[in-house]
């Protein structure tokens, strides 16, 4: 181990108890960079969660993200962190869904998960069912769009300015001065699987 | 003229009904930009809804466009009492990404410079609780030794609050020795006199008591069940800390006591953090003690870039500068989620690289979400000027909370 991040239980184990716990609801366990990944079935979501908390002892939910993979199937990917106390151990769920399938909400298993999936939803545009209070979180009172999907311009459509005449804030479209740069890094000095600009002659011979 | 009975306004027989107040935006004791939309009957709180976001900044939007250099910055502006230990969580996740090895003398300034944040953080968040429950004077001292961990900041990275420092692989460049005894003078005498004297002031103060005492009491299945963290969970009693528990860079070598709540209200989390601070000063006078000499970047020059001396004499030096401060580096596939006990208790960010240079997703698990999500059980039943001790107790920085 060089790396000096938190150091917690080992992950020997670990992940037989919890196929055996959760059964057919697994859909695959991996480890990676140390830490273990469990991707259930959806609508098995609360069930597996309900067997994590009481069978394996994940007391804590920490957080839940939602990832946006534009070229996969179901396109969100929403990661739950879970922390033992007991066992000083953490592992992630995963599950996987669309913009039209909604995820069964966790807030009956633990209520922090109310604003965390608020923020999901927020950000992606992803579904709890069983969720009670799904407004937006963390973006304006009335704004449209989910702003952390990758289709979303890091931009967002529309900016926001005082005006003197209309005696209140108001929404404009958004005027860039400059074009907003993005530089491609990936090193074309590593093997550009394209031709370079000025090589195409070369190219031709 | 005399009223009579039946003309007076609550004698009429009608209901009265629960009234709606809106606390904040912006609101000294909101600490930052909060709207609490309450319903009030009478002087109690019988709902409360936070709304947050009004400092929504899309930092996580921002982060995936920058590599993960660039990216850093950003994290001492999310919780901007505590600028360093926001740092740490994130390049300790890039560094288990990447496993990437830190010379020991970077992990001891880590550790160092981390509970000096802490200690900076909780000046604050006391001296702006025991201000909101009606004291002002313990504030303008506690400030005092906040002024000085700001400049001991400022002599070791070059800014006072958004210092950048800590880096992928260690710390940015390496403190004088002066900087170091000057810490170690003021952990023997300025801080220890000033702290003391202020918390003597409150700690068994009886009026500072009757504000806090039994308020927003919390049960360790509700903490647990709230996804409460720091010296909020240590409050209720559960003696969790990462620090202790899960050691990252060298906090397995120090001794240091966990503090526990007995009650769970909002003096002892105030007790908590007074006690956390003092466990701080411990945990650095062993910081200075045992430090190494020795490097305190990485020598992976694919991580972190050469000194500049080197740069000027070795070509190979100048192109790792060049393509590190233009490509920067590239992480290998896959996710990782590192949390750290922040002075406000777990800040986690979650990783996710595509295996270029810059983050395909970075979540940040702020500490304030759950905190503040819980403010509605915790008020219930309470006063109205209740929600400011509560609100004190709960030590939330928006920068963080709306990100």
């Amino acid at each position: 181990m060089s790396h000096s991040a938190p150091r917690y239980a080992s992950n020997d184990g670990v992940a037989d108890a919890i196929a055996k716990a959760l059964g057919k609801d697994v859909v695959s366990i991996d480890e990676v960079h140390g830490e273990i990944a469990v991707t259930v079935v959806t609508s098995r979501l609360v069930e597996a969660m309900t067997a994590l908390r009481d069978e394996c002892a994940y007391q804590q939910l920490m957080e839940i993200a939602g990832v946006d993979w534009p070229d996969q199937d179901p396109r969100f990917e929403v990661v739950y962190c879970l922390l033992s106390l007991t066992k000083n151990h953490r592992i992630r769920v995963h599950v996987r869904t669309n913009e039209d399938v909604p995820v069964p909400s966790v807030t009956g298993i633990w209520p922090v998960a109310g604003w965390l999936e608020r923020e999901v939803f927020d950000m992606y545009g992803v579904l709890f069912e069983g969720n009670s209070d799904l407004r937006r979180i963390l973006t304006d009172y009335g704004f449209q769009g989910h702003p952390q999907r990758k289709d979303f311009p890091l931009t967002g459509f529309v900016e926001l300015r005082y005006s003197e005449e209309h005696k209140r804030v108001m929404y404009e479209p958004v005027t860039l001065a400059q074009d907003f740069r993005s530089f491609d890094f990936m090193s074309p000095w590593e093997g550009a699987d394209y031709v370079l600009p000025g090589d195409e002659k070369g190219e031709a011979k | 003229m005399s009223l009579s009975p039946d003309l007076a306004p609550t004698t009429t027989g009608e209901d009265i009904q629960n009234y709606t107040i809106n606390f904040g935006p912006q609101h000294p004791a909101a600490h930052g930009v909060l709207r609490l939309v309450m319903e009030l009957d009478g002087e109690i709180v019988e709902r409360l809804d936070p709304h947050v976001g009004l400092l929504h900044r899309g930092t996580e939007k921002l982060i995936e466009y920058k590599t993960y250099l660039q990216a850093l910055p950003y994290f001492d502006r999310l919780d901007y009492c505590s600028p360093l230990a926001m740092e740490h969580s994130y390049v300790l996740a890039i560094e288990k990404m990447l496993d990437c090895d830190v010379p020991l003398r970077a992990q001891y300034l880590r550790v160092l410079f981390a509970e000096l944040t802490r200690i900076c953080n909780h000046m604050l968040n006391l001296g702006s609780h025991v201000m909101d429950v009606g004291a002002m004077t313990p504030n303008l001292w506690l400030f005092e030794i906040r002024e000085d961990c700001l400049n001991f900041f400022e002599r070791a990275s070059g800014a006072r609050m958004h210092a950048a420092w800590f880096r992928p692989g260690g710390v940015h460049q390496d403190v004088p020795l002066k900087l170091l005894t000057d810490i170690g003078d003021w952990l023997d005498k300025r801080m220890p006199t000033l702290f003391e004297d202020a918390i003597s002031l409150v700690a068994d103060n009886r009026i500072f008591k009757q504000r806090n005492v039994d308020i927003a009491v919390v049960s360790k299945d509700d903490a647990i069940k709230w996804g409460f963290s720091g010296p909020m969970i240590r409050g209720a009693g559960i003696p969790w800390d990462i620090r202790k528990s899960q050691p990252y860079d060298v906090y397995d070598r120090m001794e240091f006591d966990i503090p526990v709540g007995t009650k769970g209200d909002c003096y002892d989390r105030f007790m908590v953090r007074v006690e956390e601070v003092r466990q701080s000063v411990r945990i650095m006078k062993q910081c200075l003690r045992d430090m190494p000499e020795g490097p305190v970047l990485t020598e992976d020059r694919k991580v972190a870039p050469p000194k500049r001396g080197e740069m000027k004499q070795s070509m190979e030096a100048l192109i790792h500068h060049f393509k590190l401060y233009t490509e920067g580096f590239k992480v290998p596939e896959g996710s990782v989620y590192v949390a750290t006990e922040s002075p406000k208790g777990e800040f986690g960010v979650y990783l996710v690289s595509d295996g270029t240079n810059k983050p395909y997703r970075c979540k940040i698990r702020p500490t304030a979400f759950s905190h503040l999500q819980a403010m509605d059980f915790m008020s219930r039943g309470h006063m109205l000027a209740d929600t400011t001790a509560i609100l004190g107790a709960l030590d939330i920085v928006f920068g963080e909370c709306d990100r």
